[in-house]
């Protein structure tokens, strides 16, 4: 029988409350949930590798591939339905990983770290000298439809918050399995110590491998929901600026659970609004003093406030129930 | 006894260094085995060698009639050859317990399962009484990285059997334990392996666990083999009086007393 651990039951607690607050709050801090949700879904890709102790510099990758397939598949297709645009991005970026996993699978570190931000900054070059791709100003994005639906005005938006939030929950619940399973405790394993984990009987470079076309996949979702709900892609989406920020918001968050990027995600995207109209020209600096705090004096992230008043046990020894999350 | 393990000429050489020469060494199923030999002599590049972390330079090691040579180290856990290291090779920031979980997860699933959850009540069940078996149950919950060197050694060693090996190497399983621990040490271990059908090869530097628990020994000295039979007949040889053990050593009062 499936067993929901806490972290699942939460994540499928907080979808109904946030179409909920789609309705009842203002429009604009609404959008800004909405773009957390599609960068939040990169986060947990950048996430998901750091528990392996792999930082990718360069997830900005797929985030852009999904966000490109979809909007490519748009313009030159006309292609407008989000099931299919979203089914278009996964596999691209799942192609795309597999072929280059075989590469960055061999590598840790710093050179894992470099490897994928100069990937990820080739397609950059790419993008913006290409004019069939639409340069450096990107280009626009189809209202979306689903399957038979197409709604317009308030009810376009509010459907596609509602779809996007449902699928970045159910994408959360799938990757918190993920941590859980046997490749989750491997991966913990690779970044504790690698040998060992070989000598155990496995092969860390294809749980590496399995790692990054997961983190892949889910980066591109992330891509084609945060195109549609901007509306538009340009090659910023995987430069290396971009890529920092998804690494910017899962040490801010910490990796101690899935629902930990989702709201880092959100809390830097409200950071980063205040910082800017505090003080338009060094916004940055604020960012930058936010993360010195952070590594000084939560080194693993703001959700080990949390984890520390949570159970060790991952059983309940009378039950056999599951009341806390996998290694 | 059914041979299990044959190694033919095995050699490793580093640049100009003969790290490892001739090493013909035959290993029985179920048989316990010592190996001395000082620094630098060979012992560790033959478990190397053995157990796939070192390629030999030539020669040929048969596991059951099969030439291993060449096949990845995970290849060969999962035919029933593992290791514990000289210095343990742990997760250092998980539990005791996370590091056994990791170690039987693998052996359940050799090649890592995606959304199966792999930690359930029967596997924490599993884990806790090889814990037990090996006296540290006490621990499971405690970081390893924090424990004493007796402990992380048990550990590694209790990780090295979740497969339940046919053969087992164990890389001087008392260094870092303290002079008064050692032989109860090896009483906790070899009582824990004995619950298995295991071959185990132990090396080791201190004579009196040698002459204690392993009935047979290899003597390395220089990067080959200078004795290998019946414990007392290579502790008495000349040779490995001479340059492997010293002839300041003196034979345990136990010992003498038994073969009087």
């Amino acid at each position: 029988m499936t067993q929901f651990d806490r972290t699942e039951l939460t994540l499928f607690a907080a979808l109904p409350v946030l179409v909920l607050l789609s309705v009842l709050l203002p429009s604009w801090i609404v959008n800004y949930i909405q773009v957390s949700l599609g960068t939040g879904m990169v986060a947990l890709g950048v996430m998901i590798q750091m528990r392996a102790g792999l930082v990718s510099f360069g997830q900005g990758l797929y985030f852009c591939i999904g966000g490109y397939a979809a909007g490519l598949a748009g313009k030159y297709f006309g292609i407008t339905d989000l099931f299919a645009l979203l089914g278009l991005g996964v596999v691209v970026a799942l192609v795309t990983s597999v072929a280059l996993g075989f590469l960055l699978r061999r590598y840790r570190e710093i050179f894992y770290a470099m490897l994928s931000l100069a990937v990820s900054m080739i397609l950059y070059g790419l993008l913006s000298s290409t004019e069939e791709l639409g340069s450096t100003d990107g280009f626009n994005l189809p209202v979306p439809t689903y399957l038979f639906f197409a709604p317009e005005g308030e009810t376009a938006r509010l459907t596609l918050f509602a779809i996007t939030a449902t699928i970045v929950i159910l994408s959360a619940v799938v990757l918190n399995r993920l941590l859980r399973s046997s490749l989750g405790l491997v991966n913990e394993a690779i970044r504790e110590n690698e040998l060992r984990v070989e000598y155990l009987g496995t092969s860390a470079h294809m749980a590496v491998h399995m790692t990054y076309v997961v983190a892949a996949v889910v980066s591109s979702m992330g891509g084609v929901l945060w195109a549609l709900a901007l509306g538009h892609v340009d090659p910023e989406m995987t430069n290396w600026t971009t890529s920092g920020s998804f690494v910017f918001i899962v040490i801010l968050a910490g990796t101690g659970s899935i629902i930990a990027p989702l709201i880092g995600t959100f809390l830097l995207e409200i950071l980063r609004v205040y910082a800017v109209e505090l003080s338009p020209n060094t916004w940055q600096m604020i960012l930058g003093s936010v993360m010195l705090l952070t590594i000084i004096f939560l080194p693993k992230g703001l959700w080990s406030l949390v984890q520390k008043t949570s159970p060790r046990k991952r059983f309940d020894p009378d039950t056999g129930d599951a009341v806390a999350k996998g290694v | 006894m059914t041979v299990i393990l044959e190694t033919r000429k095995l050699k490793r050489t580093f640049g100009a260094v003969i790290a490892a020469h001739d090493i013909n060494i035959k290993i029985s199923s179920g048989e316990v085995l010592g190996v001395i030999g000082s620094n630098g002599a060979g012992k560790t590049t033959f478990v190397n060698m053995v157990t796939g972390y070192l390629p030999p330079s030539s020669g040929e090691i048969l596991y059951r009639g099969e030439n291993i040579v060449g096949l990845p180290t995970r290849e060969i856990t999962q035919k029933g050859i593992c290791r514990s290291f000289q210095i343990p090779q742990l997760f250092p920031e998980l539990s005791v317990l996370d590091n056994v979980l990791i170690a039987l997860s693998v052996a359940d699933n050799p090649r890592p399962a995606l959304f199966k959850t792999a930690v359930n009540p029967a596997l924490e069940k599993r884990a806790l009484a090889l814990l037990d078996r090996f006296s540290i149950a006490q621990h499971a919950h405690r970081e390893v990285g924090v424990l004493a060197q007796g402990i992380r050694k048990l550990v590694d060693i209790a990780m090295a059997t979740v497969a339940e090996p046919e053969l087992l190497f164990l890389d001087e399983p008392t260094s870092g334990v303290s002079a008064d621990e050692k032989m109860a040490f090896m009483a906790t271990l070899i009582s824990a392996l004995k619950a298995t059908e295991t071959a185990v090869l132990f090396i080791e530097h201190d004579m009196e666990i040698i002459e204690t628990f392993s009935p047979r020994v290899v003597a390395f000295y220089e990067g080959t083999i200078l004795a290998d039979g019946r414990t007392e007949q290579v502790l008495t040889n000349d040779k490995v009086r001479e340059f492997v053990i010293g002839s300041e050593f003196h034979r345990t009062e136990a010992t003498a007393e038994e073969e009087a």
